[in-house]
């Protein structure tokens, strides 16, 4: 940095004497354009001209406390040789198929919370929040209302949306902070939740008898469709990922080298068929269970649109703008309130949706499920991945890899015969890497 | 009577019509606290107006008035000669003046592009434009000769106190300012970087942009403004051409008012002296 000394301060009577005659004068000689040039080690990779550079550009950013999402993936990969080493089984196909049926709602809770966490609020409730979409799903689907999955789905999605605004609404106008009001909620949907299971005179449990609805979480697609599925998906990542590229070069700025977008291409699409070759092989003993769960598709299409929300409208930038300087953003003539209560809404309905998942992959619902832990397993799935806890950085794809370590430790430690106890005390422990990582980076951001 | 501060200098502010931006009679009271009384000041159209006074003289609470952050107690804010009322940041955005706060107003997350364009993004089919918006903040930037950033893609939170005074400013004469505000914009910069940021405020004077600069330092005062304008306990005591005062007449009027050369006790009435000098 080239920061020097402050100048004298205003005392009016150390300013040297400027010559008061002449207006021309008093102009000082311009200095030189580029005179001070920093040497910024957070420079964005996304500019340089070759793949030298590029990597070099990408190195520093990781030095300078940049990591992204690598300590994350090294986590994760760290976690799967361990538990590999202890249980053969773990990295079997159908072991690996049902982990990431058991991380999909651990995954969606978790980009539940990143809407709250980038605003620099949180939401305790979501557990529960999410608890109550299954239950308005279970009740709606099942005799006497007999509602098409479709109606269950839309109007649990509506109800738990409407949980997240009017809390969010609670925090906006009469400004309580959102630790406590969704304390309450926490709190105060368990009752609701308890209130309806136990009302609905099935002995606690709400059974799902659907087959569409037991599919979301249990089904898959046929082999053949998987890998359709998967070559579509690839491709339009692709497309999408080389128009960009093409269109920045065409408006006259600079892209990431070819060869660099390239290759994150082929990296999707070895990840696609790697996640097809496992999920299509037969994964049962007696009879055929093979394709990719219709689960993975519902997580990577939430991943995708919530992503692109953030990404790419005007809602998503002011979400970060909030979380960075919220004063900032309200000075910018930016509405500080719809926006935020457009966030809290979107974390409603995504729970909801992550409690329709939790029910279908159980069959059904009851009034024991612990909201508390799973709202402590969302917040730690966001944070794992990379999110801050202080507002205004954040991806959506941190809750993927977040909940898949999570989902990897609940897993694993089955496997090999640990119980809860252990399974909570290394969670901790991750945790707590996790955060001591983000908070060494920062440090090191600081400095550079 | 306070009127004469302002008729006294018309003739000075370059004869083409009236002020871009008229106060008259402007107060503004906290409760039993008087912080600003009867203030008037003309701002004229691409010139470069310091606006001088000791803590507490009322500098902070006049700019806020003007660029909408509250609503004067009493007193007419008139714009290219038309009164106005300006209620909110968003009005004062509307008829053309920007605020570049002391604290800058920046979010550190965002990008140098995305805070520039905050509030204001372009759209196509309802999506944000990144590649026009960034070329925009490329070429705004090289306008003001603001070639120290690397990349507009870096996080604000990166850049250096004088990067970060740029692409305030650079974001205020993006949506075609008329008016800049400025406050304290050097005070807590290096000496490279303040000359960086007083080359920046000559450069929109010459783009016929006007500013109006709070500082307390009076040798950036002398280095760059056109105009000077001294608070004093909430009242305007003096205005006029820098070239009808030194350092050491301003430093008098900022610590007493102009009491010791004042004939009467209210202060007001010897503005118009004071410009004749």
């Amino acid at each position: 940095m080239t920061t020097q000394q402050t100048p004298p301060p205003a005392t009016p009577t150390d300013g040297p004497e400027p010559s008061p005659a002449a207006g021309a004068t008093h102009r000082r000689s311009a200095v030189a354009p580029g005179a001070v040039s920093l040497d910024l080690a957070a420079q964005a990779p996304e500019l340089s001209n070759s793949v030298g550079e590029y990597l070099r550009a990408w190195v520093k950013r990781i030095r300078s406390g940049e990591s992204g999402l690598l300590p994350v993936v090294g986590g994760l990969l760290i976690l799967g040789i361990i538990f590999q080493v202890k249980s053969h089984y773990f990295l079997t196909a159908g072991n690996l198929t049902n982990l990431l049926v058991q991380g999909a709602v651990f995954v969606l809770l978790g980009m539940a919370e990143i809407w709250v966490l980038l605003l620099g609020e949180i939401d305790l409730s979501i557990g529960y929040v999410a608890g109550i979409g299954g239950v308005v799903t279970a009740i709606l689907a099942a005799p006497p209302d007999n509602f098409p999955w479709w109606a269950a789905i839309l109007i649990a999605l509506a109800v738990t949306a409407a949980i997240g605004a009017l809390q969010g609404a609670l925090v906006i106008l009469l400004g309580l902070p959102s630790f406590i009001v969704t304390l309450a909620g926490l709190l105060g949907w368990e009752g609701v939740l308890l209130y309806l299971v136990n009302g609905h005179g099935t002995g606690g449990t709400i059974r799902l008898s659907n087959s569409v609805l037991l599919d979301l979480s249990n089904g898959n697609l046929s082999p053949v469709a998987s890998w359709v599925v998967m070559v579509a998906g690839v491709a339009a990542f692709g497309a999408v990922t080389i128009l960009r590229d093409r269109h920045r070069r065409v408006s006259g700025l600079v892209a990431p080298p070819m060869a660099v977008s390239v290759a994150k291409v082929v990296l999707v699409a070895v990840a696609g068929v790697g996640l097809v070759l496992i999920t299509n092989v037969n994964r049962s003993v007696i009879g055929n269970l093979r394709g990719l769960p219709y689960v993975v598709l519902i997580i990577l299409g939430f991943l995708a649109a919530w992503t692109f929300v953030l990404g790419r409208t005007r809602f998503g930038r002011y979400v970060y703008a909030i979380g960075g300087n919220p004063e900032a953003t309200r000075r910018a003539g930016v509405s500080l309130g719809w926006n935020r209560l457009w966030a809290f809404t979107l974390t409603g309905l995504t729970a909801g949706a992550a409690g329709i998942l939790y029910t279908s992959r159980l069959g059904s619902i009851s009034n024991n499920i612990d909201g508390g832990t799973l709202v402590l397993y969302a917040v730690a799935a966001a944070v794992i991945g990379g999110t801050s806890l202080f507002g205004g950085r954040g991806r959506m794809v941190h809750a993927l890899l977040g909940g898949l370590v999570i989902a990897t430790i609940y897993n694993g430690m089955g496997l090999i015969g640990l119980a809860a106890d252990y399974q909570y005390m290394l969670t901790a422990l991750v945790l707590l890497a996790a955060v001591t990582a983000d908070a060494l980076a920062r440090r090191g951001r600081a400095k550079a | 009577m306070s009127i004469a501060t302002d008729t006294s200098t018309p003739g000075l502010a370059g004869g083409a019509g009236g002020p871009l931006l008229g106060l008259r009679g402007i107060t503004k009271t906290f409760g039993a606290v008087q912080a600003l009384n009867g203030v008037d000041l003309d701002v004229p159209a691409g010139q470069i107006t310091a606006l001088v006074g000791d803590n507490g003289a009322g500098k902070s609470t006049l700019i806020k008035t003007v660029s909408g952050i509250w609503a004067p107690s009493d007193g007419v804010i008139s714009w290219e000669g038309r009164p106005v009322e300006v209620h909110t940041p968003r009005d004062a955005d509307d008829l053309g003046i920007a605020t570049v706060y002391q604290d800058l107003a920046l979010c550190d997350n965002l990008d140098i592009v995305q805070n520039m364009f905050l509030g204001h993004e372009l759209l196509t089919r309802r999506l944000l434009d990144e590649a026009t918006m960034e070329k925009t903040a490329k070429q705004t930037l090289a306008d003001l000769s603001v070639t120290t950033v690397q990349s507009v893609r870096q996080p604000v939170g990166s850049l250096s106190g004088g990067q970060r005074q740029s692409v305030a400013v650079a974001r205020a004469v993006m949506r075609d300012a008329k008016l800049v505000i400025m406050d304290e914009p050097t005070a807590a910069l290096g000496v490279s970087q303040t000359a960086q940021v007083l080359d920046l405020i000559h450069r929109l004077g010459e783009r016929g942009i006007a500013v109006l600069v709070i500082s307390h330092n009076l040798t950036d005062v002398f280095e760059v403004a056109d105009r000077i304008a001294v608070l004093y306990l909430g009242r305007l005591v003096s205005s006029g051409p820098i070239a009808d005062y030194d350092t050491q007449r301003t430093v008098e009027l900022i610590t007493t008012g102009g009491s010791s050369t004042r004939s009467d006790g209210n202060g007001t009435g010897n503005g118009t002296a004071e410009s004749k000098d």
